[in-house]
């Protein structure tokens, strides 16, 4: 949708000599924000058809609710002229708040008479035929439908209850509600999520069997598959506690820091380089991720992980390790192009240090404000400005290696951007928090980025708690109870679960911000040991799990995705920690960009875990980016999971996997005897953590036979070429037994390719 | 398109009820009367997807010469820069302009050396430095009122190339991947090929999906060799056994479906068969042994190249580009959607004269032969060709601080040239005018976001309602600019 602005045609208004460049003009960082939410609300209403879980459905009786039925469609169609923003308000009337919907007009109606939509003056104007009273007005693009009218009316008939956004509320404490299987509970978490299964007349989906649970555990907590051991034992485990036994293990295990240090790394942007025209190295890069991974398998608080990062320089006493844990926004792109304009690009940073903020610990689209005030959340411009003057007194500072905030001893003034122009100031403004949150506790006069995190993290804000938690609810079911973790505002989706939600959040909080107690108490719940299988009866009322009848199935990340197949291999190099690796890649990337050297890691540096691959900005690791890796220009808190023929490809030709079927097929080899039916079964257990069923092995072994039979025949070369380094006792490899050895890689490359491979079921 | 992926079920719900494309009213009735809501998780992300109304350009190739071609040695006569070389620029015309090296106290104007002469029966003046694409002008929409924000070669490429200064934003070829989704079933929907040169600053960013998902990102193919990174099957494997292969990993990923009813995986078995395709299907689009001796001459593939000194654009790309246009046609007529045509690079701020000379040789041949060779095909109809890069160059010569001589231009964001070709588009015009010196832009500027929605439009598509949901915002290739340039419609 286009917004009607004042400003609109501008641009083409100039006359010769008077543009100035290499500026911005008025709006080139203003963004499309609109909310498309509720358009399948007002369809399923004219059409009387239920969509799914996520769709909220209204037939005769029903009553409206305003937060979720009402308010998008008002925020959707109406915020941009009767919104928050002032610059932008038509007729003196304001929608976007309790006062200004009830209010008396100047014409001495009101927009809103509770039970009463003929008296109301909204329903007229959204009804109005003349087109010059109808609301939106044609011109706007915006245009309500019948449904969406036939809404506003129910609701204000019904007397116009009205809510404030749920996300700015504190946290509110329940009890757990009542549940008729009292039986299926483990924990709390059970029961709020079996309560509305039940009040849908759903089962939960039954608990997965101990192989499908280790493997799940195992990759949800360390990004590993269990070893074939480790899988045998749990089965065998018989004594009580056995499955907390594995939890306390991966929990303790230093892999755990590498994997949800690797989530933390998506929000924080990390990456080894500048990216810009000369993509330049950042050597100690890594200083700042290896700080991660310590601090979450130390398991640091999440409020004290919080501060470290935001300010940790301004601590009394700062350790070295606290100063690198600001690394965190010195993580922003940086263009050193020759010629470039350097203030513009340190303001560029500045906004990309507040918008960052925003994303990872307010889950709210500062970045919406830089130019204006928000079209939906209550941000003013100003306000932006104010949490931009935080961070506009820092400077980059390298602390041995490592690369840290520090701030300016001469502090910057900051002046408002007008229309996010920093060559066009306006007022001036001091560092201070969001008008609609609970205000900050500075410990001195002017507020500074120390007095910031601690408002971050103060038990009065209502949104950090909530949206920590809801990133580790989303790693471990697929999906956050907030399904925008990046948008707690109106426009984003409300919570599935909401009541959950705050009492995790308030339990997360109270109980001192322990991101593995949080994750422990997830994975001991009824509702994480659920089976990820597809459920007929599911499938057209909740296509999208969203009421949690079953656990999700989906496709590793993309680092995990080689990391798997490495320690299938027996390839896979453990250690934790160090400077970025450099597996092998193609010219066909590394010559695109103007930075051209890669210098390929040897020995074995270079089958380290996918976290540790350097990441270059302008020519990133081509298996990260097909995998879906983000690319680091901005905090990632969810990323995509898509499915294409490159992945396929990657996972049958590139170097790594290719060395990877090799790895395993020795295994197999040597591990099973050189007995093709022993090596099935054995690949299944090591890569799938199972046996296979009857019809696999029997399709397996097929195979098998068929590949060594063809390569019976196949030149001595053709089939070293396909081993590598032959299994052997010294003696030379005769020519059936490398044909059968060939026969096994072919086996591991098949199973590495298995969607179940890649899949955390 | 993802299972439970929230993102992709935000755009697949408004796709369902209209949000999405505006087309979804035929979307919609199709999923729900097909196999209906089921059928959403795990449906393919690339299949082909209606428009928002009828397009005219189904496919594009978009050329792209990273750098900063000089306009005003190429595309826009400027008689009166000439009459005043050597003069300063005109007092009030650098106030508050920023350049990237140039000093503007001492910098004087610098006239041209190329002649222009017009063209075809539209009239179209264009410089001696481009005799092939001389004979192309009826078919050409001229654009010499192109305007950008930026200065810089990576800010300005992006604007270019994603719609935005930021890093981060889906390419144009991504946008369009994702809007239309792809006619054929055994090539990628948006390819790029890349005449390396010095390299291209921003990397990759050209060509990616930036937040879209990764399905729509150009797939960089080379010309010769493996022409898709891992195409080939590992040493010893061959086309038996990976069939073979497949074979299995398709059966046994049907029997893992039968157990846990994931639609996602269906889109894995797809993704296979698919890849397989793809491994015979590169090859042969690269095997050039069934075009004619004369295509291959119209071409240019075997022409000989000038020595030069030293080229920042990179020595030996005369065969290489040519093939890329070539390989750009046949991937045209295998249903490609969209084709990236990049050399870097073109920033000439100093050995203008030398450098310009020989990449314009070098390109000129081989794009009027593409276009010629598309029209006498009947593929120039529905295939939009654009030639541009990210701005032009100054009509002041570049006299920065510690060159000994002014031999070249600096960034000039202000006016610059760019064509458009077939697709619905009408040629033989010019479109717009700089003023006399080429320092803006005069009649009916173009900005960068009016080019893309003028683009998008060709293809059917709304500007305002190709929208895509990320951290909490439904962006835009156009962000909340962009008018369509109706002269620009056939």
């Amino acid at each position: 949708m286009f917004f009607r602005t004042p400003f609109r045609g501008a641009r083409s208004q100039r006359t010769w000599g008077q543009r100035t460049w290499g500026q911005r003009t008025w709006g080139q960082r203003t963004w499309a924000c609109r909310s498309g939410f509720l358009l399948g609300l007002s369809f399923s209403l004219v059409h009387g058809v239920s969509l799914s879980a996520a769709e909220p459905r209204l037939s005769a009786g029903d009553t409206v609710d305003f937060m979720r039925d009402v308010r998008p469609i008002l925020a959707q169609n109406c915020f941009v002229c009767h919104g928050p923003d002032e610059g932008t308000r038509e007729g003196g009337f304001r929608l976007d708040q309790r006062e200004g919907l009830f209010a008396e007009l100047g014409s001495g109606d009101r927009g809103v008479v509770p039970g009463d939509s003929g008296a109301s003056e909204l329903l007229n104007r959204v009804n109005a035929s003349d087109p010059l009273e109808r609301m939106p007005p044609p011109d706007s693009g915006k245009a309500l439908s019948d449904g969406e009218i036939a809404l506003l009316e129910a609701w204000i008939d019904q007397g116009a209850s009205y809510a404030e956004h749920w996300s700015f509320q504190p946290p509110r404490r329940t009890e757990s509600p009542p549940v008729v299987d009292e039986g299926w509970v483990r924990d709390p978490i059970d029961r709020y999520v079996l309560s509305k299964l039940e009040s849908e007349e759903l089962r939960p989906s039954p608990e997965a069997d101990r192989r499908t649970l280790i493997r799940r555990l195992s990759l949800d907590l360390t990004g590993l598959p269990p070893s074939p051991a480790e899988v045998d034992a749990f089965v065998e485990d018989d004594r009580p506690g056995g499955y907390e036994r594995v939890v306390d293990r991966l929990l303790l295990s230093p892999h755990f820091g590498e994997r949800w240090g690797r989530h933390w790394l998506d929000l924080a942007r990390y990456a080894d380089s500048d990216g810009y025209l000369g993509d330049d190295l950042r050597p100690g890069a890594y200083r700042y991720r290896d700080w991660v991974i310590d601090a979450i398998n130390r398991d640091l608080p999440f409020d004290r992980f919080t501060i470290e990062q935001i300010a940790g320089d301004l601590l009394p006493g700062a350790t070295t390790g606290q100063r690198i844990a600001t690394g965190f926004h010195r993580n922003t792109m940086k263009n050193t192009e020759a010629g470039a304009d350097r203030e513009e690009d340190r303001v560029n940073r500045t906004v990309d240090r507040v918008a960052t903020t925003g994303t990872v610990w307010l889950g709210l689209t500062l970045g919406c404000a830089e130019c204006h005030t928000h079209k939906f959340d209550p941000i003013s411009h100003r306000e932006f400005y104010q949490l931009y003057a935080f961070f506009n007194n820092v400077e980059d500072k390298e602390v041995g290696k490592a690369r840290t905030l520090v701030s300016t001893t001469k502090p910057r003034e900051t002046r408002i951007h007008l229309r996010g122009d920093f060559r066009n100031p306006g007022d001036r403004v001091e560092p201070n928090t969001l008008g609609v949150l609970p205000p900050m506790r500075p410990r001195g006069s002017t507020p500074d980025r120390l007095d910031l995190a601690n408002w971050l993290v103060d038990r009065a804000n209502p949104l950090t708690p909530r949206t920590a938690v809801n990133h580790v609810w989303k790693h471990l079911f697929g999906r956050g109870l907030v399904a925008t973790p990046d948008d707690f505002g109106t426009t984003g989706e409300t919570p599935s679960h909401p009541e959950l939600l705050d009492r995790l959040a308030i339990e997360f909080r109270d109980g001192g911000w322990s991101r593995k107690a949080l994750i422990k108490r997830i994975v001991m719940s009824a509702t994480y040991r659920q089976e990820s299988h597809a459920r007929p009866d599911l499938a057209v009322r909740d296509p999208f799990n969203v009421w949690l009848a079953r656990q999700g199935r989906f496709r590793l990340e993309a680092e995990i995705v080689r990391d798997v197949a490495l320690a299938a291999s027996g390839l896979m190099v453990r250690s934790i920690g160090g400077p970025s690796i450099r597996p092998p890649m193609g010219s066909q990337i590394t010559e695109i960009s103007r930075n051209k050297d890669w210098k390929e890691s040897t020995g074995g540096e270079k089958h380290r875990r996918g976290l540790y691959i350097l990441f270059r900005r302008a020519t990133p690791y081509p298996m990260l980016t097909t995998f879906d890796a983000p690319d680091s220009t901005a905090a990632c808190a969810r990323r995509e999971r898509s499915n294409s023929p490159l992945q396929s490809l990657t996972l049958m030709n590139d170097p790594v996997f290719v060395e990877a079927a090799r790895g395993l097929g020795r295994r197999l080899v040597s591990e099973s005897d050189g007995r093709p039916g022993r090596a099935v079964r054995h690949a299944y257990r090591v890569c799938l953590a199972r046996e296979p069923t009857d019809d696999e092995f029997t399709r397996a072994m097929r195979f098998v036979e068929e590949q060594r039979a063809r390569f019976a025949n196949a030149e001595p070369g053709r089939l070293k070429a396909i081993v590598g380094e032959p299994v052997s006792q010294g003696a030379p490899v005769p020519r059936v037994e490398l044909a059968a050895q060939a026969a096994q890689v072919a086996l591991a490359r098949v199973v590495l390719n298995l969607d179940e491979f890649i899949t955390r079921e | 398109m993802a299972r439970h992926h929230p993102r992709i079920e935000d755009s697949r719900r408004r796709f369902l009820t209209g949000g999405l494309h505006g087309a979804g009213a035929v979307a919609l009735a199709n999923l729900l009367q097909g196999d209906g809501l089921l059928a959403a998780p795990g449906t393919d992300a690339s299949s082909a997807r209606p428009p928002h109304f009828a397009p005219t350009a189904k496919r594009c190739i978009y050329i792209y010469l990273e750098g900063g071609p000089s306009q005003m040695d190429l595309f826009d006569p400027k008689p009166k820069l000439n009459e005043l070389d050597g003069e300063p620029l005109p007092g009030s015309l650098a106030e508050n302009v920023q350049f990237a090296f140039l000093q503007k106290d001492s910098a004087r104007l610098m006239g041209t050396d190329r002649r222009f002469r017009k063209h075809g029966e539209c009239g179209t003046e264009l410089s001696e430095l481009l005799p092939h694409l001389s004979g192309c002008v009826d078919d050409i929409a001229l654009i010499r009122s192109m305007h950008t924000d930026q200065f810089n070669h990576v800010p300005a490429q992006l604007l270019m190339n994603c719609g935005s200064a930021i890093a981060g934003r889906p390419s144009v070829g991504s946008w369009l991947s994702y809007g239309l989704g792809s006619e054929t079933s055994d090539l990628p929907a948006f390819v790029s090929m890349v005449t390396v040169g010095r390299g291209l600053p921003g990397g990759s960013a050209s060509w990616s999906s930036g937040f879209l998902p990764s399905i729509y990102d150009g797939v960089l193919f080379r010309s010769d060799g493996e022409p898709v990174i891992n195409l080939s099957n590992p040493e010893g494997i061959d086309r038996v056994d990976q069939r073979a292969s497949i074979d299995a990993i398709q059966d046994l990923n049907r029997l893992r479906l039968g157990v846990v009813g994931d639609p996602e995986l269906r889109s894995r078995i797809r993704a296979y068969e698919l890849a397989f395709r793809m491994q015979s299907a590169a090859p042969d689009l690269i095997d050039l042994t069934q075009e004619s001796r004369e295509t291959i001459e119209m071409y240019g593939l075997e022409r000989k190249e000038p020595t030069i000194k030293s080229n920042r654009g990179g020595i030996g790309n005369f065969g290489p580009f040519a093939r890329n246009c070539l390989l750009a046609r046949r991937m045209i007529e295998r249903g490609v959607r969209v084709v990236n045509l990049i050399h870097a690079s073109w920033d000439h701020h100093s050995n203008l004269e030398p450098e310009l000379v020989h990449n314009s040789l070098m390109v000129d041949q081989p794009i009027a032969a593409l276009l010629k060779d598309l029209k006498r095909r009947g593929l120039l109809d529905e295939t939009l060709v654009v030639w541009g890069s990210e701005f032009g160059r100054t009509p002041l010569g570049e006299n920065r601080s510690g060159f000994k001589k002014v031999t070249g231009r600096d960034h000039h964001p202000g006016a610059f040239s760019m064509w458009m070709a077939g697709g619905g588009v009408r040629g033989g015009q010019v479109i717009g005018a700089s003023d006399e010196i080429g320092w803006n832009t005069t009649e009916d500027p173009v900005h960068v976001h009016d080019l893309h929605a003028t683009i998008l439009h060709l293809f059917g598509l709304d500007h305002t309602k190709l929208t895509y949901r990320f951290q909490g915002r439904d962006f835009r290739l156009t962000d909340v600019h962009g008018k369509v340039v109706e002269k620009l419609l056939a």
